[in-house]
């Protein structure tokens, strides 16, 4: 009776081994947002384009967008704009851009020269709104949905295979309520 | 050596003294040493797990000076980390509030050591109701007994 | 060509390794003695090839040779010869070769100090350590070849070494650290050949000490190597950022300070066999598990290395046949059976039991403080952090309890102590620990629970240890006869204790009487500590041998004197273009002086961290002191079986027991 307390250790071993098993392969530093299911942060900020005009939260109401937040000093931001692009004009995404802790005549010429993906850009230049999103390492890309709740997030490049496996059925179920 | 320290702690912050100002300056050492506390106990999550008092990282900074305009704000410790976690997630904490979650963490120690006491209790009780059991050893008994005991016992199981 | 020969006699030592965990085996279970005749030159022609391989590697790395993948991705022509020697440790693939050197080194030591064994027992042990050799020469041949070309593009230069390893510590610390988690083999190894054969006795526990404590001595240089590291190179003055590297290393170090102790009672007493055999495969399978964390990349650390999943599987692969497999081995052949034997409740087997208790407790703790991030995400729960803050709360208390039972217990007799004259024998330790306590704090300065806990644990461990000293050498001959009657093996149990009283002083002191500021200096300008005075002289720029540096100078004054100037560095690498921090250190027994250039704020500002670090060196010397007491431990005449049969008696306090083994073996 008492051998049996001995295989405890080993049965304690293969559980440890199990869950070691689900963690090869996964990347430790994703970080899943704080704010999903709960509403874009409040803020009032100026417009990219337009320095006087000042937008509120409520720009998200009514129809269900992705939120992207980028920079001209974000390599990768560089990298995924193509696609952005794309989706904007081709898919007929609505996309909300974040300028993120950058320089306005910089953020211009880049949209310029590279195309402007977004209905809309927010400039938030001492990246306050970034702050309040939890925003930890441009890019990244939010799922909002027609109420402006934040319900999904994406940290780094957003690319063909992003899209199609990850954002697109989103934006369908979230699009299908709204 | 001594001295250095007791005048340390008998100067509140030798700020007038000096030429130099901090980088986040504060009112008392109380508050100046509220805040190393804090920094010490968030997590920068951009980093490969650094504390935001040693990163470099510029989120790590805007979360500092969050955490520096909170608390000149008079903000509680509590509410500080709250903000924090209502933003970036719990994940910022280094001390994981006790929670249904971390109800293993935190108890398996406990356990562990109260495990273990409970163990070397039983083990000294058994071993005096031998004691008990067995009192007068026969003759054959002690030097079997002598042999255990002197670690020449070949026949475990 | 070169290269070649090293993958060659990489092959050739997985063969002699496959060999070695079959042959001797199998002669060991036949009674064959042809065939165990065989362990010792396989193991010693392991040896051989692995360290070829080795040289090989190390050739390529002296001579530049980037057409090797791994000298290319680690070295650079520009690299100090020094730093391209130690480079081949500063990878993946070549620190798992040192492992595998290690590993090839302690096969060998057994090989060669186990002639007074008996055949069978050596035959089992060199075989197990063959099996081990064979998963991880399997490893590095498989997924991790250190010898792989870059063919036909052989790159101009190379990526470099990254700066964080070009130093000093990084030399020596991983041949420390791997000494010591690969030396818990050989405990492990005789822990299964005991388990095969069944004769789990106090002789197979004499035979594992010396062993468990060399490889426990090796870990704990190398995990004090790791802290001082971290502590100037790391660049903020931290010396234990419980990432999980580091718990990776502390884990075995744990289990291995409970094993040592319970091999004592083993040895002397004969008891808790069972208990001490799964601690011995407990404390290699952690060796194992933390191999495998930091490779692997499944957790987010500081200095982890690149991951990779075919790595991390194949690693599990092994680390899960090579536990589960003895783990299984043990459930079925660990004795169940009481051995009746009395204990007093305040034996010292009593005392070490409970020392055991905590010491895995603390270990248990920062296992599941280590995997819990990873289990909770397992499980969906999220994520999750586990910093310093959770193991100050958790993990001190532990230390404390252990220091104040190690000092009551160092008192302890075997199979009884009575109680009226234990606590008179510590009244005055205790008496002296208080006063001692008290006139510390005061001096410096502040009290906080914490800190007084800690300081008087130190205190009580210390004086426990040196008033048991004293009475043991009292003689009629004199003090100085009785100090020279002791053995060295109870000498190193002495210093070992001092040196884990010293490294939690040193670790109390520093945490909370420790002072820093961070404050926005120009040139000129000064700064004050206390009674120091810090001027920030002047900036400079001064090119290295691969970067150039940005430095500042400070001179440090107390009352106008000259106390030390500090030259701290901002190094920016001409290859990987990163940007180290490179602290300004005043180094003294009692106190670190600490300069660290931070950020540039502002045109001719500077964020400057000055530090003032009490005693912080008492932590790495205490670690010193007990690494030194195992090497001293181990140089017993006990374990010199050739002295003793010659008739010599050794004044071995506990000896009664032991020698009677000795005579069977």
């Amino acid at each position: 009776m008492r051998r049996v307390l001995l295989f405890i250790p080993v049965a304690l071993a293969v559980a440890l081994g199990i869950v070691l098993f689900a963690g090869i392969g996964k990347d430790p530093n994703r970080l899943e947002s704080a704010l999903i299911g709960k509403p874009v942060p409040a803020f009032e900020l100026a417009d990219l384009q337009n320095p006087d005009a000042v937008h509120h939260d409520n720009v998200f109401k009514g129809q269900v967008s992705l939120l992207n937040v980028w920079g001209t000093w974000c390599p990768a931001c560089r990298d995924e704009h193509g696609d952005l692009v794309r989706l904007a004009n081709v898919e007929g995404v609505r996309i909300i851009g974040l300028n993120y802790k950058d320089n306005r005549d910089a953020a211009l010429q880049w949209l310029d020269r590279l195309g402007n993906p977004y209905a809309l850009s927010l400039f938030d230049p001492q990246g306050k709104l970034g702050f309040d999103l939890g925003v930890y390492g441009a890019p990244e890309t939010y799922v909002i949905d027609a109420e402006g709740i934040v319900r999904y997030r994406h940290v780094g490049v957003v690319n063909e295979r992003v899209w199609l496996d990850v954002l697109q059925p989103l934006l369908q179920q979230y699009g299908g309520q709204g | 050596m001594h001295r250095v320290l007791m005048l340390f702690v008998l100067l509140v912050m030798p700020v007038a003294a000096t030429a130099v100002s901090e980088v986040y300056p504060f009112d008392s050492s109380a508050d100046q040493e509220r805040f190393r506390t804090l920094m010490s106990e968030l997590r920068c999550p951009k980093c490969q797990n650094q504390n935001i008092f040693d990163s470099n990282a510029p989120i790590a900074k805007d979360m500092r000076d969050e955490v520096y305009r909170m608390l000149q704000d008079g903000a509680t410790d509590q509410e500080v980390k709250n903000a924090l976690v209502s933003r970036f997630g719990e994940f910022v904490l280094y001390k994981p509030e006790f929670s249904q979650r971390t109800v293993l963490l935190w108890v398996t120690p406990l356990i562990a050591v109260l495990g273990g006491v409970l163990i070397v209790i039983g083990v000294i009780l058994r071993s005096r109701q031998r004691e008990d059991d067995t009192a007068p050893l026969s003759e054959e008994e002690r030097r079997k007994a002598e042999r255990i005991l002197s670690g020449d016992d070949n026949s475990p199981r | 060509m070169y290269p070649e020969l090293g993958q060659f006699t990489l092959i050739l030592s997985l063969l002699l390794a496959s060999l070695l965990a079959v042959v001797p085996l199998v002669g060991a279970i036949t009674g064959r003695d042809s065939l165990q005749a065989f362990a010792r030159p396989l193991a010693a022609g392991m040896f051989v090839f692995v360290a070829l391989a080795f040289a090989v590697l190390t050739h390529s790395f002296l001579v530049d040779d980037f057409s090797v993948a791994y000298v290319a991705n680690n070295s650079n022509s520009l690299l100090p010869w020094y730093y391209k020697f130690s480079a081949v440790w500063g990878g993946h693939e070549g620190s798992l070769l040192l492992w595998i050197l290690m590993l090839a080194g302690w096969t060998l030591a057994v090989a060669v100090f186990s002639r007074r064994l008996p055949t069978v027992m050596v035959s089992q042990v060199l075989s197990v350590m063959g099996m081990v050799s064979v998963g991880f020469l399997l490893f590095i041949l498989v997924t991790s070849n250190p010898f792989d070309r870059l063919l036909p593009n052989i790159p101009a230069d190379g990526a470099d070494l990254n700066p964080l390893l070009q130093d000093f510590g990084l030399i020596v610390h991983p041949p420390m650290l791997y000494m010591g988690y690969v030396g818990f083999s050989v405990a492990f190894a005789f822990a299964i050949a005991a388990l095969i054969n069944g004769r789990l006795d106090a002789a197979w526990a004499r035979w594992s000490r010396p062993w468990t404590t060399v490889a426990w001595s090796f870990l704990s240089v190398g995990i004090a190597l790791g802290s001082w590291w971290a502590y100037y190179e790391l660049g903020w003055g931290g010396w234990w950022f419980w990432d999980p590297v580091e718990n990776a290393s502390l884990l075995p170090w744990l289990a291995g300070t409970a094993l040592m102790h319970s091999l004592a009672v083993t040895e002397k007493r004969g008891v808790f066999k069972s208990w001490t055999v799964l601690l011995a495969i407990v404390t290699f399978a952690l060796s194992l598990l933390g191999t495998f964390l930091v490779r692997s990349g499944v957790l987010t650390s500081v200095h982890a290395f690149a991951s990779d999943p075919t790595r991390g599987a194949f690693l599990l692969g092994l680390l899960a046949f090579t536990i589960v497999s003895s783990l299984t081995l043990y459930a079925f052949r660990a004795p169940v059976v009481h051995t009746r034997v009395r204990y007093g409740s305040l034996s010292r087997e009593i005392f070490l039991l409970l020392n055991n208790v905590l010491l895995v407790s603390s270990m248990l703790l920062v296992l599941v403080g280590t995997l819990y991030p990873l289990v909770l995400d397992y499980m969906g729960g999220g994520r999750l952090s586990i910093g310093e803050p959770f193991y100050n709360t958790t993990f001190s208390p532990i230390a404390i309890a252990v220091g104040l039972l190690l000092g009551a217990g160092i008192f302890s007799r075997w199979k009884k102590t009575d109680g009226g004259w234990l606590g008179r024998r510590l009244l005055w330790p205790a008496a002296i620990s208080l006063i001692v306590t008290a006139v510390v704090m005061l001096g410096l300065g502040g009290f906080t629970p914490w800190a007084f806990a800690g300081v008087l644990t130190a205190t009580w461990v210390a004086v426990a240890t040196l008033a048991d000293l004293w009475d043991k050498s009292s003689s009629r001959h004199g003090r100085w006869h009785g100090l020279r009657r002791q053995s060295r093996s109870y000498y190193g149990m002495v210093l070992g204790h001092l040196g884990m009283a010293m490294t939690m002083a040193g670790a109390t002191v520093v945490s909370n009487y420790g002072v820093e500021r961070d404050v926005r200096m120009s040139p000129g300008e000064t700064a004050e500590l206390g009674d120091l005075r810090f001027t920030f002289s002047e900036v400079g720029e001064r090119q290295g041998p691969n970067f150039v540096a940005q430095y500042g100078r400070f001179d440090i004054t107390r009352d106008g004197k000259l106390v030390a100037t500090l030259y701290p560095e901002k190094r920016q690498y001409r290859v990987q273009r990163n940007v180290m921090t490179e602290a300004g250190i005043d180094a003294g027994l009692t106190r670190d002086l600490f300069v660290a250039l931070g950020e540039r704020v502002g045109d001719n500002a500077w964020a400057v961290r000055i530090q003032y670090k009490p005693l912080i060196r008492w932590l790495w010397l205490g670690s010193l002191f007990m690494a030194f007491g195992g090497f001293l431990a181990i140089a017993d005449r006990r374990y010199r079986i050739r002295e003793r049969s010659a008739g010599k008696v050794p004044a071995d306090s506990g000896k009664l027991e032991g020698d009677v083994v000795e005579a069977v073996s």
